[in-house]
């Protein structure tokens, strides 16, 4: 199972801090997983519609889109950083 | 080996206690870079609602902390980031540098907020008077105040 995790304003829409999600056949990288998300509609269409305002962690270190993904990992979705 | 302190934490920090924990049992140190950063209040601004990503965020003000102790050639540094929510005119962010000389540790504080502020898991909501709530925005002159330091491991 994929762990994903939702922060800031993502999780405000999305109204969840975040969801298991079994690895399907053809989700290989964070693009694909993306991709999925974005079909569910709603919400999720409109925020993966535009992954270029998400930044994404991969096992808790940034990842870029074409990152691979794997069985158990985790997967988190937010805004740019903005603390200090 | 450098001492690094690295904290997220609810509760407020004592600067001053944090310094002598830096000082302690350390003889080369001549000076010690500080930075606090305060909320800013104005524009009926009431407070900020700090989030974090438990696990990552620590784990990336650790890097941030141990690429200064390298590039700056560190005694040792301090990091406590607040999370929750914050009052304008609270403390939200601390950062201490101790070197044997001034511009080592006053350029490490300086890499280490560029760095805080866009290489570190934290997200800002703004609270205001009229009841609005608002997720801050990135800001690009932050990008580009990291970016000067060119990549966080070198």
């Amino acid at each position: 199972m994929l762990r994903i995790l939702y922060f800031a304003w993502l999780r405000d829409r999305l109204g969840r801090p975040g969801e298991t999600l079994p690895l399907q056949g053809q989700a290989h990288s964070v693009q694909d997983l993306i991709g999925q998300l974005r079909a569910r509609g709603g919400a999720y269409g409109e925020i993966f519609a535009k992954p270029e305002l998400i930044r994404v962690a991969v096992n808790q270190s940034f990842a870029t889109i074409d990152a691979p993904i794997a069985a158990n990992d985790e997967i988190a979705f937010f805004p740019p950083v903005t603390g200090g | 080996m450098p001492c690094v302190t690295v904290r997220v934490q609810a509760e407020t920090f004592d600067a001053t206690h944090e310094t002598a924990l830096l000082l302690r049992g350390r003889d080369g140190v001549g000076g010690i870079g500080a930075f606090t950063g305060i909320v800013r209040g104005g524009d009926g601004l009431v407070a900020l609602e700090l989030e974090h990503y438990p696990g990552m965020t620590e784990s990336m003000m650790r890097r941030i902390a141990d690429s200064a102790c390298a590039r700056f050639g560190l005694t040792g540094c301090t990091v406590i980031h607040r999370v929750g929510r914050l009052e304008a005119g609270m403390p939200i962010v601390l950062v201490l540098c101790a070197a044997a000389h001034r511009k080592a540790a006053l350029e490490a504080t300086d890499f280490m907020m560029d760095w805080l502020k866009t290489g570190a898991p934290f997200w800002k909501r703004e609270e205001f008077a009229d009841g609005r709530r608002e997720w801050v925005q990135p800001r690009a002159h932050d990008d580009a105040a990291t970016a000067r330091w060119g990549a966080l491991d070198q």
